[in-house]
């Protein structure tokens, strides 16, 4: 290997890398505020990617009939489990955020998309699109379960990853389609080609990144998620509701996502299920990480990309066992040196 | 062997599987439907082995049925071999590479196990669908049918008989299995590791144990699927399926053997409704079965998480006791160690010192324990005296200084080999398995002494042993006043009661040393005499005890010796007469005498 190659394969790597890295966040982020690991973190990605390119070409994307159906489930499932303790505030909420916004995104999107308003309008009436979607699944399938085991959270977060990737197939069909680049400048230095797109993507992700950071950091909100991530009792206990702290999780990861598909759509061809895969990688990374340190987890996501684009030059074929095999040692090594109190029931 | 629940039910359900299929009852179209119920519920068995008893959850079993398919396609296809050959052979593959994988995924802590289980199941999932001379991912076909003489096994009603033959030795073979002693060492682990390794279980062994019999049934399903299906391609292998099959295993109620037939059959005929139902009901547009599949899983876990046998049968019954036939003459036959005469030096304690960081728990502590003795290690809260307990029993590993036992210097101390050396204890809080009966915790206290395995468990061939084992059990319990309480869960104890549990459990070990911490806090006064006079006449056997106790009126008129640790020091040594006018320990328990 030369060090054109070299440096090309690295290119491709950071650049993975970097998608990676922002579904990760989101994966360390919702598991340890909700301790759900969001399987179906991937479908966003997708969804993201397909809307855009429908917008691109002037059709209407199925997506806001998506978010009606979330938002209908969502109603049902939270008015079935307050049916005796209905308050008007809590109707209110459900008819506003679960009927009347994806109503109001249906018709906005049915006005906008003819029109053809251009790659920023696309992109952030998919990111609103998206969003959503998020807090609506954590009330429809977590929240009823929201104590229980991280085992049945898991397996649950499987149920979602397969409703919604038969969903995917319903709503945008089995064809995959690309996104047209975010810039399509191109420099040269030395051998090497930089693609804008690559640069929007790093600029993209490192700003996200320093935004979460600050959030984090700076604000009470950040304080309180990051409170109930380290202890939900105690959280509860200084009056910070978990449930809100679940939902704003989740509408947190749904946006991480939407804005990797935006990064990724460009990059290759994403089908309805391309998610999953993408969300596994992440995932990886995250586990790297040990589903805490989001810097770590950062890290171990641009390495995953980098072992990925290594191991497409070398053995294609066997680029998703390797990437997927690497994981174990480092969770062997984890385990010994890292270790937890064991999960009881 | 023994049935399981009465040889009756079996052996009427081996009748109904050899007699239904040819009655002509049941059309060919659910004769087809079960037969593949059949061969999933031999991994989900495996699955609630392995999830509900074990505690290890698996995403990722479907792999293993891949092994056990593509060995058999492999063999037949390109080499000819008869398909009864390939049992075996599948069998070992997937034994061996269970065996591998296994090695490190049962030293997963916590949830990184399933994480694991995941990755693994999506990279051999990959590796099926890459791999050449395994027909990448268009799999292989033309798989030969199993034969019997010149007649072949197509019709699927007769292929029922084979697999649900298969079913049944399966669900004898893990009733067997988890009523043997082996299978007391993995239900105990799961709830409390603590006390199973303190008695000498080998827990990454008896995890490993359980993972490559789960995956051995995988196995022997994926041969099943091969000659049934005519062919193999890796779709039935990945992620999703073997999700499938955790889900089937948690349905029928993880932890139950017949609950995961009913989970497969459960899930099967779900999936096979719903390909039926929803194209008339929706019109054939999309995967919708996937959508109401992952609907339906949300759902069961949000209304019966704990499965559906026990909403539909209730709890567990009553375990069933070994028979304590020749009761006395069996419980003679179960070796004891030797004791050392009275006051020969047993266990000493040279310059001990345990740091954990920056703090000094236990600070160049030095003692001496004899043989027939009964040493007091007292002190106020956070004295040391239960950090003390885990270096001698290998829970903690010492920063410095040594520990000698009989003489020798104890290196690498573990749980296990303080076990083994007869150092029987107890936990200053209760470790005991709430969903076992009481008799099973106090023999788990005895599993060093049996040496029966899987295997001798799986074939029943452990019964004279087990007799004896729990003859002994019963035995202890008798001499700490719980044998009426034997067959109770011990999770319906109270504490003083789980306390004696404890220490009944500790003498099934037939100790050299008995280590009690705490065994009088929540005891009631009787129970108190009553546990003073049992300890002596353990003394009077020649075994030594080492008592950490705060009631000093017990530890007083109780002790031959005390030991006082204050902050991690040794401030005092001596009879209890002396210790009670030490000038040291008035000031370390009644702070300055002004």
């Amino acid at each position: 290997m030369d060090t054109t190659i070299f440096l090309f394969l690295l290119q491709d790597g950071i650049i993975n890398g970097a998608v990676y890295a922002l579904v990760a966040i989101a994966t360390v982020l919702v598991f340890a505020v909700t301790r759900v690991i969001l399987v179906p973190q991937g479908e966003f990605v997708a969804f993201t990617a397909l809307t855009i390119a429908a917008l691109e070409n002037g059709r209407v994307p199925a997506t806001p009939w998506l978010l009606l159906a979330l938002g209908c489930l969502a109603a049902l499932s939270e008015l079935a489990r307050h049916f005796r303790d209905l308050t008007l505030r809590r109707v209110a909420r459900i008819v506003l955020f679960d009927l009347a916004l994806p109503v109001a995104m249906l018709l906005l999107t049915r006005t906008l998309a003819p029109l053809q308003l251009g790659q920023a309008a696309n992109i952030l009436l998919a990111v609103a699109l998206i969003t959503p979607m998020g807090p609506m699944i954590y009330r429809i399938a977590f929240e009823p379960i929201a104590d229980s085991s991280v085992l049945v959270l898991l397996m649950a977060a499987f149920g979602v990853h397969f409703s919604l990737t038969g969903l995917g197939l319903l709503f945008f069909g089995p064809e995959g389609t690309g996104t047209a680049p975010l810039s399509s400048a191109s420099f040269s230095l030395g051998d090497l080609v930089v693609t804008g797109q690559s640069v929007a993507v790093l600029i993209v992700t490192a700003v996200l990144l320093i935004l979460f950071a600050l959030f984090f950091a700076r604000t009470l909100l950040g304080k309180a998620l990051r409170a109930c991530a380290s202890n939900r009792i105690g959280a509860r206990l200084v009056g910070i509701p978990t449930s809100a702290a679940g939902q704003i999780a989740f509408a947190l990861a749904a946006l991480l996502g939407a804005v990797s598909g935006v990064l990724v759509g460009p990059l290759m061809t994403v089908f309805y299920d391309s998610g999953f895969l993408i969300g596994l990688k992440a995932f990886v990374a995250a586990i790297l990480g040990g589903l805490v340190s989001y810097p770590l987890t950062v890290l171990a996501a641009l390495g995953v990309g980098f072992a990925e684009a290594l191991f497409s030059f070398w053995a294609s074929n066997f680029k998703e066992v390797l990437v997927f095999t690497l994981i174990i040692p480092v969770l062997a090594w984890r385990s010994v040196y890292a270790p937890h109190a064991e999960e009881t029931e | 062997m023994r049935l399981p629940r009465g040889p009756a039910m079996a052996s009427g359900g081996a009748l109904a599987i050899l007699i239904i299929p040819f009655t002509g009852l049941m059309p060919d179209y659910w004769i087809t439907l079960f037969n593949y119920i059949g061969i999933s519920s031999l991994v989900a068995i495996g699955l609630v082995l392995l999830t509900g008893v074990g505690g290890m959850t698996s995403f990722g079993q479907a792999a293993f049925v891949g092994f056990g398919a593509y060995t058999t396609a492999v063999l037949t296809l390109h080499f000819g071999l008869s398909p009864w050959l390939t049992l075996p052979a599948s069998l070992l593959v997937t034994m061996a590479v269970a065996g591998l994988i296994g090695a490190v995924t049962v030293r997963l802590s916590g949830h990184y196990l399933p994480l694991g289980t995941i990755a693994w199941g999506i990279a051999f999932f990959y590796l099926f669908g890459n791999v050449d001379w395994l027909g990448a991912h268009d799999g292989l076909g033309g798989i030969p049918p199993l034969r019997l003489g010149s007649h072949t096994l197509i019709d699927p009603r007769e292929y029922f008989v084979v697999v649900w033959v298969a079913v049944v030795l399966a669900v004898i073979a893990t009733q067997n299995l988890l009523g043997g002693r082996v299978g007391r060492a993995i239900r105990a682990l799961r709830r409390s590791a603590r006390a199973a390794e303190a008695f000498g279980v080998d827990s990454a062994a008896a995890k490993l144990m359980v993972f490559v019999y789960a995956a051995m049934l995988a196995g022997l399903a994926g041969w099943l699927y091969a000659h049934f299906q005519r062919s193999v391609s890796p779709g039935p292998f990945g992620i999703n399926a073997g999700t499938e099959y955790l889900l089937m295993a948690v349905l029928g109620g993880a932890g139950r053997v017949y609950g995961a037939i009913l989970g497969a059959a459960g899930i099967t005929f779900l999936r096979d409704q719903l390909q039926n139902w929803l194209p008339w009901l929706v019109g054939n547009t999309g995967n919708f079965e996937t959508v109401a599949f992952g609907a339906v899983l949300v759902l069961i876990l949000q209304t019966a998480s704990h499965g559906l046998w026990p909403v539909l049968f209730g709890p567990p019954p009553a375990p069933t006791p070994p028979r304590l036939r020749d009761h006395e003459r069996l419980q003679q036959s179960l070796k004891e160690r030797p004791l050392q005469a009275p006051g020969m030096p047993l266990l000493q304690a040279l310059h001990i010192r345990k740091a954990f960081g920056g703090l000094v728990a236990v600070n160049d502590v030095s003692f001496e324990v004899q043989s027939g003795r009964i040493i007091g290690l007292i002190g106020p809260n956070g004295a040391g005296k239960s950090t003390t307990f885990n270096l001698i029993t290998g829970v903690l590993p010492l920063s410095s200084g040594q520990i000698q036992f009989d003489g020798q210097t104890l290196r690498a101390q573990t749980p296990q080999r303080a076990a083994a050396l007869g150092l029987g204890r107890t936990f200053q809080h209760v470790e005991i398995v709430a969903d076992m009966s009481v008799i099973e915790n106090v023999a788990l206290g005895a599993h060093l002494r049996g040496t029966a395995g899987l295997l001798r468990a799986i074939l029943r061939l452990d019964r004279a042993e087990e007799a004896r084992l729990f003859a002994n059990a019963q035995r202890q319990l008798e001499r700490v006043g719980l044998a009426d309480i034997a067959f109770k869960p011990a999770g319906t104890l109270a504490l003083g009661q789980l306390r004696l549990v404890e220490v009944a459990r500790a003498l099934c070990l037939d100790p050299r040393l008995l280590m009690l911490d705490e065994p009088a806090a929540g005891l009631r006064v009787g129970e108190k005499k009553a546990l003073a006079r049992l300890l002596r006449e353990v003394r009077s056997e020649g075994i030594s005890v080492l008592l950490v106790e705060h009631d000093m009126d017990f530890v007083m008129s109780l002790a031959d010796r005390l030991v006082v640790l204050d902050f991690g020091t040794g401030i005092a040594e001596g009879v209890p007469a002396d210790i009670r006018q030490d000038a040291a320990v008035l000031e370390a328990y009644l702070g300055g005498v002004s």
